[in-house]
């Protein structure tokens, strides 16, 4: 089968006077439908894949096709993004942040009452709809930013470090809400993080990145079941692949640590 | 009312009561200042009888202008330029020293170029106001988030629709410090022209009523201007503070 997406000798150089080789070469192949997770040490060019990857971004060399056609600097429709800083808009409330992206598609707004209500249930945000993303809390204000994402109906969801700024009990919870959202969407999933645990409860397959220029040291399958949920933490496994994973990186890390 | 709202009224109406018993009293004779109680019943008078409609309905059409012109001028320029480093780089310098330029010094280039009717007023107007809305627009745009104008390429907004649906928005606050700022300065611009070379408009009326040692007529004049521009900027005081209420944490 094709793979979702592929990406074939992906490579970032960030011109200057003295060049930075940020990323690559990555070559990595995703299956529809995949929970696919990156994690590596800090500075290793994680989010600049995700730029790419989405189309924020060209590839210095390399190429990315996601379905068949080839990703450049533009943003495909059918993907989504989720950032890790507050990307909700302020202006707006949580109905029209939701709604942001089918009004600019020109959804007829029955529609996009009926989508928009269904985000809304979805991610638990029924009692803020008419709210402003002032008065949420970090947790609630990513919940928007996923819902309106979700409306748009992404076959490819990147989410970069998505819970980095919450705390660890609301990071599990909005885990479960994303593995959730997963199941029923159908979505390949790439999720950006430097949350070892997150990683290996959330992927069916976990990328460990080199540090700067970012390569993968290792995939590593966790052969989880479809429904899991973040319970599978307190798993005898779960405590193997995660040392796995750590041992991988944590050389890499003291690398990055010096250069930084 | 809040303590300070209470204090700062009874500062005012004490002042205002000062003023009414030196007058009164002969302090200050009526050929200087008339009592404040004389200049309402005089602005009472004037308002009633019609004869200045034409002047008061002049200015607030040529400030209404110079402050529309300048908030369309002002916020498309700085968004042009706010998305233009290399421009902006050339520019900036000389916003700096806009403000030095006393715009008045250019009113006889004015009235070549526009005539005698209302434009040189306008213009003048204008001049002032622009450069607050382009500097507050330009600060604005300086503050969005990366990440928002990220979200709108995601969302597939082009430059105009990012602009017009992303920066703008989150910039509206700023913009509305320009906007207020605009207002000010298109009351300063046209009725201080008005007293140059104009033949009607309010501050034409004052000039003239001066001139004439109308002192009935010029402080209603006066009165009503600055009834009128205490009255425009607390609305928008009180607009702004709407606006603000819900981009500031509960």
């Amino acid at each position: 089968m094709k793979p979702h997406v592929a990406l074939r000798g992906v490579t970032r150089v960030y011109p200057g006077k003295t060049p930075v080789h940020a990323l690559g070469p990555i070559d990595l192949a995703l299956e529809r439908g995949e929970f696919f997770a990156v994690v590596g040490p800090s500075g290793c060019g994680k989010s600049t894949l995700l730029d790419v990857m989405a189309g924020l971004a060209s590839p210095t060399a390399g190429e990315i096709v996601f379905e068949d056609r080839p990703v450049n600097g533009d943003v495909p429709p059918g993907i989504g993004v989720v950032f890790q800083e507050d990307a909700s808009f302020p202006w707006l409330t949580v109905h029209d942040n939701i709604a942001f992206g089918l009004r600019h598609a020109r959804a007829a707004e029955a529609e996009v009452a009926r989508q928009v209500g269904y985000a809304i249930e979805f991610m638990g945000l029924k009692d803020f709809a008419r709210a402003y993303p002032a008065q949420l809390s970090g947790g609630m204000r990513q919940r928007v930013c996923i819902a309106r994402t979700l409306v748009l109906k992404p076959r490819l969801i990147l989410l970069d470090e998505p819970f980095g700024a919450l705390d660890q009990q609301t990071r599990l919870l909005m885990g479960d809400e994303l593995l959730r959202l997963w199941r029923e969407t159908g979505a390949t999933i790439l999720l950006i993080t430097h949350a070892l645990d997150e990683a290996t409860m959330l992927a069916d397959r976990v990328g460990v990145m080199s540090a700067r220029p970012g390569r993968f040291l290792d995939v590593i399958a966790t052969d989880w079941p479809r429904t899991r949920d973040s319970t599978i933490v307190a798993s005898e496994s779960f405590g193997r692949l995660t040392s796995r994973i750590w041992t991988l990186l944590r050389g890499e890390s003291i690398r990055a640590l010096g250069r930084a | 009312m809040s303590a300070a709202g209470w204090t700062r009224l009874g500062v005012v109406l004490g002042l205002v009561l000062l003023l009414e018993a030196l007058c009164r009293a002969g302090v200050i004779p009526n050929f200087t200042v008339i009592p404040p109680s004389a200049m309402a019943q005089s602005l009472w008078k004037v308002l009633a009888s019609g004869k200045f409609t034409p002047d008061i309905i002049a200015t607030l059409t040529n400030v209404g202008i110079a402050i529309a012109a300048s908030m369309v001028v002002g916020v498309a320029l700085g968004t042009l330029l706010q998305s233009w480093p290399a421009a902006r780089r050339v520019l900036d310098p000389l916003f700096a020293t806009y403000y030095a330029v006393p715009m008045y010094a250019f009113y006889p280039l004015l009235i070549v170029l526009f005539g005698l009717g209302d434009l040189p007023q306008v213009a003048i107007g204008f001049l002032l106001a622009v450069m607050a809305v382009i500097i507050n627009t330009l600060n604005g745009l300086d503050r969005v988030p990366p990440v928002l104008v990220k979200a709108a390429r995601v969302h597939g907004l082009g430059f105009l629709k990012t602009a017009h649906r992303v920066r703008l928005p989150y910039a509206a606050p700023y913009i509305f410090t320009g906007f207020k700022l605009a207002v000010a300065y298109s009351f300063i611009g046209v009725i201080g022209a008005e007293f140059i070379t104009s033949s009607r408009g309010i501050g034409y009326e004052i000039s003239f009523a001066y001139n004439n040692f109308d002192n009935a007529v010029m402080y209603a004049m006066i009165l009503f201007i600055l009834a009128l521009v205490v009255t425009v900027n607390m609305s928008l005081h009180a607009w702004e503070k709407r606006l603000l209420a819900r981009r500031r944490r509960a």
